[in-house]
């Protein structure tokens, strides 16, 4: 069975299991609507849906470009500069202990009703996986490259440049491939908290009208748009770190 | 080039290496014969690729390490040395080509010797490989990438470490034979655990045993190498060398 049938024999089989949950508890379309009403809200509401759905996605695709930058840039600086290291480390993982959800309702008060405090707290949120991911591969180099390249009087620099970097990526990539899991969700996260346009501000709003149908539509295309930007990162990814072999 | 001149040789002397309070070996002292192959046989742990290391200028963790190393030219050491380890430690996200001219392309020098390359590569059977990437190559393939890259360098001193141990019998059979005519007039030093590969392929065999380490009087071989197993002054002195080994093996308990 290829991976496509066997997606959509999963799909299949959860959509039914929520009918049967809808139809055994007898539930009211305002506590969980059927699979069908969900879809009928798509069908008349995907016009306003994607219309919501654009600030989402480019808080989303900023955030990640944004946050891979900055995670980077940390990653090089540590593995570069020991003092560096030694200081930026503990505040990197104090930032990490504070909880993004509880600080977004100040980064929307710091950086505004817009995109800036949805794309804050994307980069919050998926900075730190980019890091320590990048970090942890330019400091695993193989030894034995490093004696290699000494022999055959390759500078610090060169070194760096042209072995760590490159046998960092494939660490960077799994980074790469958690943030981008993750981006989606500091968005919506940031949206939920206050906006005036989004997908998570369209859930909210659905929510407090008892439009539950038209929240589950919303979380579906959010769930959509997750899973084809994952996948389409993983295969540049793949093109990209031609040389790793697969597990 | 520096091929053409008569290969040095090189003698270390007052070799010390140390870590914590235990010293691995102390006033170790060696040569190695210009345009002679040396190899060292000992024991696991006993130090020879420390020492092999150490000629080499590579730190081995938090070692001190001191030594008197002298050649009969005047061109400082690091210029004289090539090194090849027990791993073939090719890049994976380089083909062949590119990874034999890694010295070059590390240094940033261009234009790289390509048509060396092309020659050395046709000369050990991977003239149709140039382009595959070494996870797409079987371990002989790949060690002879690495014995290619070492012989770019062109230097005269060659240090190998364990080069072919992780072959399988027949593999490292044909490559001592390859090495052994691609490294002929260079000064060699084959770190092994193999008493039969110091045997096909060395001038000069030591041992070396105890702790504080120390080098034995060496077993020298005459006949031109690669040697057969089954040649005379191999099968000869197999006895004898197997002898030496168990000894040293004994004193290193």
């Amino acid at each position: 069975m290829n991976k496509l049938s066997r997606g959509l024999v999963i799909l299949s089989g959860l959509i039914l299991v929520w009918e049967a949950i809808v139809l055994f508890f007898q539930l009211p379309p305002y506590i969980l609507p059927s699979p069908w009403l969900v879809a009928k809200s798509l069908q008349l509401n995907w016009h306003l849906i994607l219309t919501e759905s654009l600030p989402t996605v480019i808080e989303t695709l900023l955030g990640l470009l944004l946050g891979v930058i900055f995670g980077c840039l940390a990653a090089l600086i540590m593995a570069f500069f020991r003092p560096a290291r030694m200081w930026m480390l503990p505040v990197l993982i104090i930032s990490q202990a504070i909880p993004t959800f509880a600080i977004a309702p100040l980064l929307v008060i710091w950086f505004g009703f817009g995109m800036a405090s949805k794309i804050v707290t994307t980069i919050m949120m998926l900075f730190f996986p980019i890091t320590s991911a990048f970090f942890d591969g330019l400091r695993r180099t193989d030894p034995g490259w490093l004696d290699l390249a000494k022999t055959l009087k390759a500078t610090k620099m060169q070194i760096f440049w042209r072995i760590r970097i490159p046998a960092a990526l494939p660490s960077l990539a799994s980074g790469l491939r958690v943030a981008t899991a993750i981006a989606p969700i500091g968005a919506v996260v940031g949206e939920w908290v206050g906006a005036s346009r989004g997908v998570g501000y369209l859930m909210m709003n659905a929510n407090a009208r008892m439009q539950i149908d038209l929240m589950f539509a919303a979380l579906i295309s959010i769930i959509l748009f997750s899973l084809i930007l994952y996948f389409s990162i993983d295969k540049l990814l793949r093109v990209a770190i031609y040389w790793q072999t697969e597990g | 080039m520096t091929s053409i001149l008569k290969p040095p040789t090189l003698v270390i002397q007052n070799a010390r290496l140390s870590y914590d309070k235990s010293i691995l070996f102390n006033n170790l002292s060696l040569t190695l014969a210009g345009g002679k192959w040396t190899c060292l046989l000992g024991p696991s742990g006993v130090g020879k690729s420390s020492l092999l290391r150490l000629i080499a200028n590579l730190s081995s963790g938090s070692t001190q390490i001191s030594a008197e190393i002298t050649t009969d030219t005047n061109q400082p050491l690091s210029e004289l040395i090539a090194y090849m380890a027990q791993t073939d430690l090719l890049l994976p996200w380089l083909n062949v080509l590119e990874n034999v001219l890694l010295g070059s392309r590390l240094r940033g020098e261009s234009p790289a010797p390509k048509e060396k390359a092309l020659a050395l590569l046709a000369e050990v059977g991977l003239e149709k490989a140039l382009e595959r990437l070494p996870a797409d190559l079987s371990g002989g393939m790949r060690q002879r990438v690495a014995l290619v890259r070492t012989l770019i360098q062109d230097k005269p001193i060659v240090l190998m470490d364990e080069p072919f141990s992780a072959l399988d019998a027949i593999t490292r059979f044909k490559l001592q034979n390859l090495a052994s005519h691609l490294l002929r007039n260079k000064t060699v030093l084959l770190v092994t655990h193999d008493p039969l590969e110091a045997l096909r392929l060395a001038d000069d065999i030591f041992i070396m045993s105890g702790l504080p380490a120390t080098l034995h009087s060496p077993i020298s071989l005459q006949s031109p190498a690669p040697r057969d197993p089954a040649s005379a002054e191999v099968i000869a002195l197999q006895a004898t060398l197997f002898h030496e080994l168990t000894k040293a093996h004994e004193a290193s308990l």
